[in-house]
């Protein structure tokens, strides 16, 4: 099962399991981490899901406009920002890292 | 340890209990709600009623195992006991609290004619709800929406979207009346017409004809006559204060809270649809939308555990019809001075309202980048140029003054 380690805003660190298909917006609801809010449920319409990826960015597909559009404001946007409802988790993503930060409203 | 009883399964309650163990309450959270399903999204059900999953949950049914969370599916609560600090459940049963939440939501508001309790009249907040229009559809009843709010227009255009005739009522002289700008209002009208949706304005419905107990016609006041097989009731939800006002707490169609969640009794909080709450504009509010229940979720949190509040956030939501992703932010004013930025016309815009130099709301179609910036403008007070911010060929961010 593709694996997601979070970092969080505290500083700790999570590595969870997350079943593919899901993503990794899914697998921080599920487990109850702090830092992703996700308002809109996935449909990317809130970017209260957003993170940093670290590492394993190459296994998710390229951000649509629409993502895109969404973080050019967001709160802190990095070149390596996306929103994480829009990171589908396939068995090849295996060494995936994102940083959660703390301005997800 | 700390109790904390939640009376209302629904998007504040649930986020709420999440973000309890969160911050870390280890005391016990208890979940009342008068529904049988786990706590679901609600914006699917007027969005994407038609096809795919409605169920979509909240959270996984392990998760509140898990979290240790107790969920009390199917259990309406029908009293407190403010002195014994208690509630009194439908089956007399009592649980006691330490602090007590109150997320009980709205309910759509009924329509006061004859014929409204017709067999296919429908409301819609609820899962089962949606499962009633889904079928509706499917079956390409006919469909009069009595009301062109948010919620009537997102189920018009699902239904045109599927072929069923529809024919949208609307009391004012133009839908969003009251809740949005006069010229989204026009271009959101001028879009369903053009997919074929009859708006009526300034119509009123005086009675439901029906026969065998079935809708066959609404009829309007001036005696006009629209057959239909199918009613949806669109005129906006009323709060579910009834608990709180029997308790004796300060309501005003809604439970009248503060910013940080507290009710007029110190061990009662209420969050999300139900409450009446200070935005910081003088007048107390009633907002119905998601960003909102988390807002107040995170501000009950912070009470209950003792840390620091939390910063107010500005009010947003969003609606999607046809192929429109709107979202809008702040307040919308009675008479805004308005920016229009992009093409109305092709479905990608963004209207921006000022006053005195700063922007006070953002309404935005397929415009996400538009939608962001104006909620931030709105948040840091940012001074922009009217002139600049209408030419699309300028960047947002040259558009602010400094
Ligand atoms: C069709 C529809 C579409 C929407 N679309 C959007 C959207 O696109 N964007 C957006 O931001 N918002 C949207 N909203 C609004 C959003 O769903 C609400 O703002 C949000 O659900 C409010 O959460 P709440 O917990 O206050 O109320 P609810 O989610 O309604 O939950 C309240 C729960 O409490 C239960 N309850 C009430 N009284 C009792 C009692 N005495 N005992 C036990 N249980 C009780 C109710 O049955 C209900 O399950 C939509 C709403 C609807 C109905
Ligand atoms: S959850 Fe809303 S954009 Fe990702």
């Amino acid at each position: 099962m593709p694996k997601v380690t979070y970092e969080l805003p505290d500083g700790a660190s999570h590595a969870l399991d997350v079943p593919s298909g899901q993503s990794v917006m899914d697998g921080s609801v599920r487990n109850n981490l702090p830092g992703i809010v996700a308002e809109c449920g996935g449909s990317c319409s809130c970017a209260t899901c957003h993170v940093f990826v670290e590492e394993g960015a190459s296994c998710f597909d390229e951000p649509t406009d629409e993502e895109r559009d969404l973080l050019e404001y967001a709160e802190g946007v990095r070149p390596n920002s996306r929103l994480s409802c829009q990171l589908i988790l396939t068995e090849d993503c295996q060494g995936v890292r994102v940083t959660v930060p703390d301005t997800n409203g | 340890m700390t109790r904390v009883l939640v009376v209302g399964a629904g998007h504040a309650g649930a986020t709420l209990a999440g973000l309890l163990r969160q911050a870390g309450h280890r005391g016990p959270v208890e979940l009342f709600g008068d529904e049988v399903d786990l706590p679901y999204h609600r914006p699917p059900l007027s969005k994407k009623f038609a096809e795919g999953d409605l169920e979509q949950w909240l959270r996984p049914a392990e998760f509140y195992r898990e979290q240790d969370i107790t969920v009390r599916l199917g259990e309406h609560v029908v009293g407190i006991d403010r002195d014994g600090r208690r509630v009194r459940t439908g089956s007399g049963d009592f649980h006691s609290y330490d602090h007590l939440v109150l997320a009980t939501g709205a309910e759509p508001r009924a329509l006061p004619v004859p014929g409204a309790e017709l067999s296919g009249v429908v409301s819609l907040r609820t899962l089962s709800d949606a499962r009633i229009l889904r079928k509706c559809v499917e079956e390409r009843r006919a469909l009069v929406i009595v009301g062109g709010g948010y919620i009537g227009l997102e189920v018009a255009a699902v239904a045109r979207s599927c072929g069923v005739a529809v024919t949208v009522v609307e009391r004012e002289e133009r839908v969003l009346g009251r809740v949005a700008s006069a010229r989204l209002s026009e271009i959101l009208a001028a879009h369903h017409r053009e997919q074929g949706t009859h708006i009526l304005n300034g119509a009123e419905v005086t009675r439901i004809d029906g026969a065998d107990g079935r809708v066959r016609a609404v009829v309007l006041e001036d005696g006009t006559q629209i057959p239909c097989e199918a009613v949806l009731i669109g005129v906006g939800a009323v709060p579910r204060d009834r608990l709180a006002v029997d308790a004796g707490l300060v309501c005003a169609q809604g439970i009248v809270v503060d910013e940080h969640a507290r009710t007029s009794d110190p061990r009662i909080l209420a969050i999300g649809d139900v409450t009446r709450r200070p935005l910081g504009t003088g007048a107390l509010v009633r907002l119905e939308s998601i960003p909102s229940a988390t807002e107040q979720a995170k501000q009950a949190v912070a009470t209950i555990t003792g840390a620091a509040p939390v910063a107010a956030e500005v009010p947003w939501f969003w609606s999607d019809q046809f192929d429109l992703k709107l979202k809008i932010a702040g307040l919308v004013p009675p008479t805004p001075h308005t920016v229009v930025r992009g093409d109305p016309a092709a479905g990608r815009f963004a209207l921006f309202h000022h006053h005195g130099g700063t922007i006070t709301a953002v309404e935005s179609a397929n415009s996400p980048a538009e939608f962001m910036a104006g909620k931030k403008f709105i948040a840091s007070r940012t001074r922009i140029d009217p002139a600049r911010l209408a030419d699309s060929s300028v960047p947002l961010r040259d558009a602010v003054v400094h």
